[in-house]
């Protein structure tokens, strides 16, 4: 087990360096599941295989597939491409680097202090994370159930759009707009007068 | 050393009748859809026509593997291979008959869910890559799709995991003994059906490929046997989904008389006819529709199913 751990840990770690320096963003995005699902596989070595199965589902699996998304509908192009490289300089790089250097010292000393906990003593199932959700940590489930309920309603408002002056306001929804045209909303061919054969 | 030659062999043997399966399904839904439609089908090769199936792959074979010249390279080259990759994985977690499976996993429901989530991005990128507009607008639809019926995909099987317990295959199917599923979570079940078809982008809901209106949708620049890929991809999933329908909710290989596996195969043909006659009788709903119809009908009713479910295993406890 500790061999694919090790292994994860390095696929994990070169595929979010190619996220961080590719020019195209779709490249980068698929990089950066490929990390994601290194991730899974270090907590399933680690003993979590229902946190590894939650992180493909609902990382690997649906939020990178909403970037994919919107970055479709982008339509982003060579300019892009042009774009990120006159962003990648190599100045660029100074401060992240020193932020990062300092942090991994941090990590090297607490690693070598502290004697690195047994890995994969016991596997945590998905009954254990259910009963330690729902029992002690119940609170930070209500919260985060909160906050999701306002992102909910506010997502909800925001993508109602108010209809334009002159506008009706069931406008954007072809069903009743074709019922009170009383046509089809698109033809083809010619445009004609209604009811001309 | 004895046990890893029999994994092996498991693994082999899982794989050539999957895969022959699925081939072979080309032939069934042709001929089947025919009988339907009061025509014959091919009946040309071969006895009853079945070596149509081997026409076809060497055909598949000597047509020219065209990448177009617009296109990203190895997106477009990596896509139709991520959707073998992730159907034929979720046979790794399905338990076929007592002793017959690659890997009994605890989370096996939740590797299968995994794995059908990542295989939206084939399609999606399948249809970014080819940088054609159809095949955009077929990736775009496949993403919202298949997103959204994947929600309640999940949910509408939480219901069966409460009541069996477990998220492991086998342990689902030992505790339908005394009741198949099918009966306390008929909700569920048709629920999961629905889904399974949008999944699978099977008829009616092959909007993503919408040939009146898309070309070929997010396939429209594939050629040769990357086209094949797909082809065959989504027989593998109408496999997994009659596979799934009747390991969860009609007993998987519990029956009488027969052997277990006979069984199984039995109740999963029956499903992959269903998903057949699916395609014969229904036309295909408007994407809006579809859309409306996935969040503001399916998804309370799998909350709702699950609500209940859970407050009736609570009070029977």
């Amino acid at each position: 087990m500790a061999i694919l751990f090790y292994v994860a840990g390095a696929v994990a770690i070169f595929a979010t360096l190619m996220v961080l320096t590719r020019l195209n963003p779709v490249h980068g995005l698929l990089y950066l599941i490929v990390s994601l699902l290194a991730v899974a596989i270090v907590f399933f070595t680690l003993g979590a295989p229902f946190m590894a199965a939650l992180e493909v589902i609902i990382y690997a699996g649906a939020i990178m597939v909403l970037f994919v998304f919107v970055v479709m509908l982008l339509n982003l192009g060579k300019r892009q491409v042009e774009q990120e490289r006159a962003w990648l300089k190599p100045g660029m790089w100074v401060g992240p680097v020193i932020l990062a250097a300092i942090l991994i010292v941090e990590v090297i000393f607490l690693a070598t202090r502290t004697g690195g906990a047994a890995m994969g003593a016991v596997e945590i199932g998905p009954k254990q994370v259910g009963i330690s959700l729902f029992g002690p940590y119940l609170i930070g489930v209500e919260l985060a159930s909160f906050l999701l309920l306002a992102a909910l309603v506010g997502a909800y408002h925001l993508g109602m759009g108010k209809p334009q002056k002159g506008e009706k306001e069931y406008g954007n929804r072809t069903d009743e707009s074709r019922t009170a045209a009383g046509r089809d909303l698109v033809r083809a061919g010619a445009d004609r007068p209604v009811g001309a054969p | 050393m004895r046990e890893t030659i029999i994994h092996i062999v498991t693994v082999l043997v899982v794989l050539f009748v999957v895969l022959n399966i699925a081939a072979g399904l080309i032939w069934v839904e042709r001929r089947l859809l025919a009988l339907w439609q009061d025509r014959y089908g091919p009946n040309r090769v071969g006895p009853f026509g079945l070596l149509q199936v081997a026409a076809d792959t060497i055909k598949l074979f000597f047509k020219e593997d065209w990448v177009p010249p617009f296109a990203d390279k190895w997106v477009f080259i990596l896509a139709p291979g991520i959707v073998m990759l992730t159907v034929l994985m979720s046979f790794t977690v399905l338990t076929f008959a007592p002793g017959i499976a690659i890997a009994d996993l605890n989370i096996g429901l939740l590797f299968v869910l995994a794995m059908s989530s990542l295989g939206v991005y084939s399609v999606v990128l399948g249809g970014w890559a080819s940088d054609n507009k159809y095949a955009l607008l077929g990736g775009l639809r496949a993403a919202a799709q298949m997103l959204s019926y994947e929600v309640f995909m999940g949910l509408s099987l939480m219901g069966v995991v409460l009541m069996a317990g477990s998220f492991s295959m086998s342990a689902i199917v030992e505790a339908q003994r005394k009741m198949w599923f099918v009966v306390p979570q008929f909700l569920g079940f048709v629920l999961f059906l629905i889904a399974g078809v949008a999944e699978t982008r099977r008829l009616p809901f092959d909007i993503p490929e919408a040939e009146s209106e898309l070309v070929a949708g997010f396939h429209s620049e594939y050629s040769g046997m990357k086209f094949g890929m797909f082809f065959v991809g989504e027989y593998v999933g109408v496999v997994l989904i009659s596979a799934l329908i009747s390991i969860l909710f009609f007993g998987g290989w519990l029956g009488p008389v027969l052997p277990p596996i006979v069984w199984f195969l039995i109740k999963m043909f029956f499903f992959i006819g269903f998903f057949i006659l699916l395609r014969a009788a229904l036309p295909r709903p408007r994407f809006d529709q579809l859309m409306d119809w996935g969040w503001k009908l399916m998804l309370p009713l799998a909350l709702a199913n699950l609500l209940v479910t859970g407050a009736i295993v609570l009070a029977v406890r």
